[in-house]
């Protein structure tokens, strides 16, 4: 169960930037990040296309772990017209399009902001990257297991 | 895509990436400026690693567009207002 802030106490979120959901890691990954956020006091919001927010929808029927969820462009609407701000910014990454979007979250958004890379090319995706930001990258597809361990030895619930 | 599905456009590359787009754009439109990523340009956010070049010709806007699943398109929309609006950026 999530801890819940005490009263007046301003409530900590973290935004999950998810990608095409093509890749099967994506959706497993998102919902343990937003369980050990939510054990830490941290309010995931996940904002990403239809597809890749269906598939969260139905994984986590009595919404254990998902809370909010936003279209990806009407997040990047409220966040450029300064009505959204976020402690930590996760954006996953599987391609040039996830570069693109966390470049973009990079901009707009004061949020710590972490780059969560996987897929076959998750090397080459990170080496591309050169703007600031902390990477987590795993050569996972189908498997989870190595990206959960990167996300575990980073930690980023406990920054 | 939102209103910019609905503009008559023209897919100059298909499937692109960021860093194509912007050569491309720099090598073929001598009149380009550069944006920050969340710029409106036909009523929607542009995505992309800044600098994002965008290209001017005639009446026409020459921009990256990135969706998730698909990558980068690079559109042509010939809209003679809203090139007046990008041709007016310092």
């Amino acid at each position: 169960m999530a801890d819940i802030p005490g009263e007046g106490q301003p409530q900590r979120s973290a935004l999950l930037v998810l990608g095409c959901p093509q890749v099967p890691v994506q959706t497993s990954i998102a919902l343990y990040l937003m369980h050990r956020l939510r054990q830490a006091g941290i309010n995931p919001v996940v904002a990403g296309n239809r597809s890749a927010i269906t598939l969260l929808v139905v994984a986590d029927p009595r919404r254990q772990y998902l809370g909010e969820a936003l279209d990806l462009d009407r997040m990047i609407g409220q966040i450029t017209e300064k009505k959204r701000d976020f402690e930590h910014c996760f954006v996953f990454i599987h391609n040039d399009a996830g570069i693109s979007y966390a470049a973009t979250m990079g901009a707009i958004l004061k949020a710590r902001l972490y780059a969560v890379i996987y897929g076959e090319h998750s090397d080459q995706i990170a080496a591309s990257i050169d703007f600031p930001c902390n990477k987590i990258a795993a050569k996972a597809v189908h498997n989870p297991v190595p990206l959960k361990k990167m996300l575990d030895e980073v930690a980023p619930w406990a920054a | 895509m939102g209103c910019i599905e609905s503009l008559p456009y023209e897919v100059i590359l298909r499937g692109s990436s960021f860093k194509e787009s912007r050569e491309y754009i720099r090598k073929n439109f001598r009149e380009n400026r550069d944006i920050k990523p969340g710029f409106k340009i036909f009523d929607t956010y542009i995505i992309g690693v800044p600098p994002i070049a965008i290209g001017l010709d005639g009446d026409s806007v020459i921009f990256p567009y990135t969706k998730p699943c698909h990558g980068t398109f690079l559109l042509r929309i010939q809209d003679p207002e809203e090139a007046a609006r990008l041709r007016a950026l310092k």
